[in-house]
């Protein structure tokens, strides 16, 4: 029945699995010194091989991203690791972190090498202490052991590794915000182009991804780019995290090839919580458009997930059944999207206040269905206007809500008030049966 | 308060780090939250001479994130998530009867000083929803009854160890070190990863 | 731009709303539009700041090559290309409609409270919200409040609820002035422009951040609720306050200045000025004006009289006597004519002198041949392959010449390097390279200079002639390495003045007077027989001449005594004095016969910035009884017998270009020696000092907003100095001479040990007058 593959969670069962001992144990390591032995161009070609994509939301060919940073051009190039993960529902950088924090560092000093970095960086979220703690451990460990810093592994290549813990901006996941946050600005996105490619961070070509697109490279390099394109379909090759949350039997982090349905991965999580029926979820957090149980049985790969109308994102799978309220639930994340707009554009600064501001009235019951179109047209004057993705993500959930549940709506308007028991939506409310 | 020798010379190894000195700005906010408990105005004025920037420089980028607080916090600082996933889970029952317990409003700390509370947005931690951080250590699939009695042993001074964490909760200033990039030496305390994160694999090798 | 630069650059052709436009590369899509006459809104845009595409009020649809993007793109962000076509709200209904909701959402928390606000009538949120807003809010909300107006500085307000977040001020102090001293804190919907709270917004350029406000959010103290913009009177104008050449407009409201802004020359200032251009013009209007006439009488006090009993009384004290001319550094170019002029054919001498400051033999020398004959400009400091400052601070004496630097130091580091007692913040702002002196060493440390190209640019100060041998260094190093120069004065008059022949040495247009050749020239034009050939005096012997009784009279043209030293307004005691002045001053008072000249905004005329660059101007009073020096002296001269002809400033100018420069023999410059090193012992120094830009200056008289922002004076010593004194930074020290003592918070920077720096004319701090000196001369030092 599993079609499970873990790789980078493989031993996360293990007690000692964050130390450098247990990652050596399992061949860690081995990818770093095999790849030091090629041309770096010829580690661009494997991960290009690979078809490996960006893990942080877009999916954007990785080995494609590191083929833009211009050669020879005898300025520094940086590395950037994207360890912001702050898109709600999504969870899976901050366990693999947690568990296993060496495979990235590997996937560093290979990705490193292979686009002539000299500086690396993780920038990791700064409301997760521990992580930070494994981070920090790990990277003491891999400096110690050889693997970072002057003549790596005896091969002349050189490679400063530096934690760089941010301190509570969603906005700061947004890479070129990342780096002006890394720059030691505030966290607000920049104008774009020049791309972070031709200039990023000190305005040198720098490459940003995802801590698990970096820390699936050195698997890859062991076992060459054909095993991993043979996982997955055909545009989205590969293993991948799927996060399973809310209100399922059993959440949790469930590794699998792309191209895996809510359908099978929740047969793996013993499925909705007992007694009830799955009414909305998110494929990829909550700035990809809500699904339905209609959608069960979509591909949860790039293609099919944007052939049904959302996106795969962060593979951040939040189930909600059907004691959630969805007024409540799109009120919650457009608040949380007020709360992360940078402020810097007008859109998304006025616009997700003031989209705040009806939502809370339609939950409240106040309103008629002239409101709903209201909603729909400030939307429409946020999404595709602002400066950044931030805004199109706050646009989301109120779009595809409003196209799968309008009814709850206007039965907000016509009670004049919320028909729904937040209790009964608790995991209390279920305490002992799960 | 003036910073003693000690602590500036911690602050310059934490610039050291960085190609660019004003990229230390923010661990060096972390540092001064990790002495003062919050950003104060001998942190940031420190901050802007050692990286030669104007004090509303340093202002600007210290309002900016929401970690980096204008005014003091408890010891324990307790942030209840309620971000749709885990207010839907229960995180609102929680934050509401946590205010209540400790008669406190959003952004509050306690007449002791010991615990202050923050409604705080997704954590990372969704699958253990519902989540409550304290000091940023992670308090996974809380109840309104556990969240009761863990404000009230950080009160008392023996708040519960974190679900996936160190063997004991640190204070919120020692915590602030661990941010700004100094090492405690508990990295290897606490699991590896709780169950959900291993459900999967678990799954996988057929358990 | 320039021609040549025209040549150079590849131009692109575009389509907008179906018209073709052909702009250079690198063009943004708002910019192409304007050439077409097409106003896309904008808030955050500025030609002059870095894109930042942040209000999004200028979405227009864009094709490039028959692909469209998915989403209208901000025209203020994106250069053309070839194959573009853009639509803009004139012809797209997606881009009218993105216009729209932007416009909606910058009003939603906008206070609408345009009848008390200084910007209504002129607030580019106003007009466009009429031209692209909605009739009607469909905001139910809540508007966001904040506490208003906050002070961040004693002349800035800010009114954060009016704030439209363009950035554009926090970005000018950035990117423009090098202060960050406001910046965008908190974040989202909380965000605002702020300070930090014990440190003010004091920057010499703030009142940009006023004038590109797009909405009424900060706004300057003075003019606050004074004025509505329908009932101003606008004249481009010339400020008067410095050798930059700042383009300004000055508004009137029934014959008084209400208020100042930035002009637009791209040459010269671009589309800024500094706080004291915009804010010092309280002395125009000042309660110590005077209005008529006014005789000493035989009870030894001033009285007013009519025009002619004046100027008989003035006619008959002056006719056939030795007289000197002292004409202060504000003067017009054609007023400064008209001096010289009067003294040459009136008054019969060369004893004339523009310079109301320091000054040396060797400094003449060096203006008629160095000075006169520089050719350098701001575009040269664009094209510079370094600067070099010597005697000269530009952020404090020429601020808009820092602001030329500062930008190519910001675009492309350029090197800058100053001779001088400390590295001040503008020169930190600049980066520039200190080469610290003890005053009076400057010609070593200028000989020593290395590495200046033809491409180099040598700025230097009038100060720099308190540094006997220091401008013979200049010119020596000036011969060797082919670098340009730049001589820039500190006040606005002493270029044209020195063009103008209103100094000893020379006659109008650079003509030498010691030239047989240019006295003829000049006697020719004028219609006079000869001009006088003895020596003229400077203005330091024509004070001592009258204190000898060497002189009978003396002209006193808008001087300063304690500009000059603080001997001169005693050295004027025994001599009869003829002054012209605006307002009541040091010198009014011992004079036998004030005549009162017109204001700046009362006259028109002209200065040459210290390019050389004319900087015309007209009358912004219309209505003014008051008449310039040259018309005043025109009639005096016309009263004494020797009519000079200058009945306006049409005329003069018309005159004084029909005389045109001097293509004759050049005078060649005579070099001075550097004194020898002071010997110092222990606990003296050599003292050093400069006028900071916002200080006691007179015309900056009556303005307490302003002069709230002024820096505060401190003595400035080195570490090894401070040591041995037992001061720590901040502690009070004195520096004293035998005539009085200074004393102030100690400020330890890098400079030479045997160097103490002071402020020449700020609160606290007048050496001239207090201690006698302005530098080059010992002084001790001692802990407070
Ligand atoms: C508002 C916003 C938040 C984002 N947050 C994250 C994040 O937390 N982690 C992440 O890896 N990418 C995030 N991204 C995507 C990054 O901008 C970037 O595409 C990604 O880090 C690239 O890495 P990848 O190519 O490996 O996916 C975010 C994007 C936006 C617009
Ligand atoms: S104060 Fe004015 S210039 Fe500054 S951000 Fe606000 S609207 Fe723009
Ligand atoms: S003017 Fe273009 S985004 Fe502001």
């Amino acid at each position: 029945m599993t079609k499970l593959t873990p790789v980078l969670s493989a031993h996360w069962d293990e007690a000692d699995s964050f130390t450098i001992g247990a990652y050596k144990r399992h061949g860690g390591y081995g990818a770093v010194v095999k790849a030091l032995e090629m041309e770096p161009d010829a580690v661009i070609q494997l991960v290009k091989d690979s078809g490996l994509r960006g893990r942080g939301g877009a999916g954007f060919p990785t080995g494609m991203k590191w083929g833009f940073i211009p050669q020879g051009d005898n300025k520094d190039h940086y590395l950037v690791v994207n360890a912001d993960e702050s898109e709600p529902g999504t969870c899976k950088d901050m366990p693999l972190l947690m568990a296993n924090p060496h495979v990235l560092i590997e996937g560093i000093i290979i990705a490193s090498y292979a686009i002539r970095a000299g500086y690396a960086f993780i920038y990791i979220r700064g409301e997760v202490t521990h992580v930070v703690r494994r981070l920090q451990a790990a990277i003491a460990e891999a400096y110690a052991a050889g693997h970072l810093g002057k003549n790596i592994q005896g091969k002349g290549y050189d490679l400063e590794l530096v934690l760089h813990v941010g301190a509570g901006a969603y906005i700061c996941g947004e890479e070129t915000a990342l780096l002006d946050s890394l720059e030691g600005f505030r966290g607000q996105p920049r104008l774009r182009p020049p791309f972070p490619a031709i200039a990023g961070l000190y305005a040198k070509p720098t490459v940003v991804n995802n801590v698990e697109s970096i820390s699936s490279v050195p698997s890859i390099i062991n076992n060459g780019a054909e095993w991993f394109s043979a996982m997955g379909t055909e545009k989205s090759k590969g293993y991948t995290l799927y996060s399973l949350s809310g209100h399922v039997a059993n959440p949790g982090q469930f590794e699998a090839p792309l191209g895996i349905t809510l359908r099978e991965l929740l047969e793996l999580a013993g499925g909705i919580r007992p007694g009830h029926q799955l009414k909305f979820w998110t494929p990829g957090g909550s700035s990809t458009p809500i699904f339905t149980a209609e959608h069960l049985d979509v591909a949860l790969d790039y293609e099919g997930v944007s052939a049904a109308g959302s996106m795969l994102g962060t593979k951040a799978l939040q189930v909600f059944d059907e004691t959630t309220c969805i007024v409540r639930a799109v009120l919650r994340w457009t608040e949380f999207y007020k709360h992360e707009s940078c402020g810097k554009c007008t859109p998304c600064r006025e616009g997700t206040w003031w989209l705040v501001q009806i939502l809370r009235d339609l939950e409240a019951g106040i309103g008629t269905a002239a409101d709903l179109d209201k909603l729909l047209d400030v939307v429409d004057n946020i999404m595709g206007r602002s400066f950044c993705a931030l805004a199109d993500g706050a646009a989301s959930p109120i779009i595809s809500s409003l196209k799968y549940f309008r009814e709850e709506y206007m039965q907000h308007l016509t009670t004049g008030g919320c028909p729904f028991d937040p209790v009964a939506s608790t995991v209390f409310a279920t305490a002992g049966s799960r | 308060m003036a910073f003693t020798t000690e602590q500036l010379t911690i602050m310059d190894s934490i610039i050291a780090r960085y190609p660019k000195s004003r990229s230390a700005i923010m661990p060096l906010l972390h540092y001064v939250q990790s002495i003062d408990g919050y950003v104060t105005s001998t942190g940031i004025e420190i901050i802007a001479e050692k990286l030669e920037l104007a004090t509303a420089e340093v202002t600007a980028v210290s309002t900016f994130y929401t970690q980096y607080k204008p005014e003091p916090v408890g010891e324990y600082h307790v942030g209840v998530c309620t971000n749709t996933l885990c207010a839907v889970m229960g995180g609102d029952a929680i934050f509401a009867a946590v205010k209540e317990h400790l008669g406190i409003e959003n952004d509050g700390v306690t007449a002791d000083g010991k615990v202050s509370l923050e409604h705080i947005e997704c954590n990372a931690a969704c699958d253990y929803a519902p989540v409550v951080m304290v000091n940023w250590e992670f308090y996974d699939n809380q109840t309104v009854e556990s969240v009761k009695s863990l404000v009230d042993g950080a009160r008392n001074g023996n708040p519960p160890a974190p679900t996936r964490g160190p063997k004991t909760l640190r204070t919120w200033k020692e915590n602030s070190a661990v941010l700004a990039g100094l090492s405690d030496g508990l990295a290897g305390e606490g699991v590896s990863a709780g169950e959900p994160s291993k459900l999967g694999l678990k799954i996988s090798r057929g358990n | 731009m320039t021609p040549e630069a025209l040549t150079e650059v590849e131009m692109i052709t575009v389509v907008i709303d179906g018209f073709e436009v052909t702009v250079p590369k690198g063009t943004l899509i708002i910019r192409a539009a304007e050439k077409l006459g097409i106003q896309i809104p904008r808030f955050c845009d500025h030609p002059l700041l870095a894109p930042a595409g942040a209000c999004r009020q200028c979405l227009v649809d864009v094709e490039i090559n028959g692909r469209a993007f998915p989403k209208p793109q901000a025209s203020c962000t994106i250069p053309v290309e070839n194959n573009m076509i853009v639509k803009t709200q004139l012809t797209s209904p997606v881009a009218e409609k993105a216009q729209k909701g932007i416009m909606e959402f910058l009003l939603i928390n906008h206070p609408l409270d345009c009848p008390v606000c200084d910007k209504g009538g002129e607030c580019p949120l106003q007009n466009q919200a009429m031209s692209t807003g909605r009739g009607e809010s469909r905001y139910e909300g809540v508007k966001r409040t904040f506490e208003k107006p906050v002070a961040i500085s004693t002349q800035v307000l800010l009114d954060r609820e009016r704030c439209v977040l363009c950035a554009r001020c926090t970005r000018f102090s950035d990117q423009i002035a090098g202060d960050p001293f406001i910046t965008l804190n908190e974040r989202g919907a909380l965000q605002q422009v702020g300070i930090y709270e014990k440190d003010p917004f004091e920057s010499y350029y703030s009142g940009n951040t006023v004038q590109i406000c797009p909405v009424g959010a900060l706004t300057g103290a003075s003019y606050r609720f004074r004025s509505r913009p329908f009932d101003l009177v606008s004249t481009p104008s010339a400020c008067e306050h410095c050798a930059s050449g700042c383009a300004i407009r000055t508004d009137v409201r029934r014959g008084k200045t209400l208020r100042r802004l930035a002009g637009e020359d791209a040459s010269v200032n671009e589309e800024w000025n500094c706080d004291k251009g915009r804010w010092a013009f309280k002395y125009l209007s000042s309660k110590e004006r005077i209005a008529t006439p006014l005789l000493r009488g035989a009870d030894g006090e001033l009285h007013e009289a009519s025009w002619p009993e004046a100027l008989a009384a003035a006619a008959t004290a002056l006719k056939g006597k030795r007289v000197g001319v002292l004409v202060g550094g504000r003067a017009t170019v054609e007023d400064a004519y008209a001096y010289s002029k009067f003294a040459r054919v009136t008054l019969g001498t060369n004893d004339i002198d523009f310079r109301a400051r320091s000054h040396s033999d060797e400094e003449a020398s060096f203006l008629a041949t160095a000075a006169l004959n520089a050719k350098t400009t701001y575009f040269d400091i664009d094209k510079a392959d370094k600067v070099v400052l010597l005697g000269f601070e530009p952020e404090d004496e020429s601020p808009i010449v820092f602001l030329r630097i500062f930008k190519q130091v910001k675009k492309r580091a350029l090197s800058v390097v100053t001779v001088a007692a400390f590295a001040s913040r503008g020169s930190q702002k600049l980066k520039a390279t200190l080469i610290p002196v003890v005053a009076g060493n400057e010609a070593a440390a200028i000989s020593a200079l290395e590495g200046l190209t033809e491409k180099s640019v040598v700025l230097v100060g009038e100060r720099l002639n308190e540094s006997a041998g220091a401008l013979s260094a200049v010119v020596e190093l000036l011969a060797k390495s082919n670098a340009k120069l730049g001589w820039i004065p500190r006040r606005s008059g002493e270029r044209g003045a020195l063009q103008s022949g209103a100094i000893a040495n020379l006659l109008p247009g650079g003509r030498p007077v010691s030239d047989p050749a240019a006295r003829v020239d000049v006697a020719a034009a004028w219609g006079v027989e000869s001009l006088p050939t003895t020596a003229g005096k400077s203005t330091a012997e024509i004070l001592a001449a009258a204190s000898a009784k060497e002189l009978d009279a003396v002209v006193v043209a808008g001087v300063d005594p304690l500009d000059i030293s603080a001997e001169a307004l005693t050295q004027l005691l025994n001599t009869y004095v003829l002054s012209f002045e605006i307002a009541h001053s040091a010198v009014t008072a011992i004079a036998d016969v004030v005549l009162p000249v017109a204001a700046i905004t009362e006259k028109s005329g002209s200065f040459l910035d210290w390019e050389g660059r004319p900087r015309a101007f007209t009358k912004a009073i219309e209505e003014s009884l008051t008449r310039s020096d040259l018309r005043i002296l025109s009639m005096l001269a016309y009263e004494m017998g020797t009519p000079i002809n200058l009945p306006s400033v049409a005329a003069t100018a018309r005159e004084i270009a029909a005389l045109g420069n001097w293509d004759g023999a050049k005078a060649s410059f005579t070099p001075a020696k550097s004194n020898k090193s002071l010997k110092l012992a222990a606990g003296e120094a050599v003292l050093s000092s400069w006028r900071l830009l916002l200080d006691l200056g007179t015309l900056q008289a009556g303005e307490p907003n302003l002069a709230g922002t002024a820096r505060p004076a401190t003595a400035n010593i080195s570490q090894s100095r401070a040591d041995s004194l037992g001061v720590a930074e901040g502690e009070a020290i004195t520096v004293s001479t035998a005539r009085g003592s200074i004393t102030l918070p100690a400020h330890i920077t890098a400079m030479a040990d045997g160097s103490v720096w002071l402020a020449r004319n700020s609160d606290g701090s007048q050496t001239i007058a207090t201690l006698g000196i302005v530098g080059g001369e010992v002084v001790s030092v001692v802990k407070a």
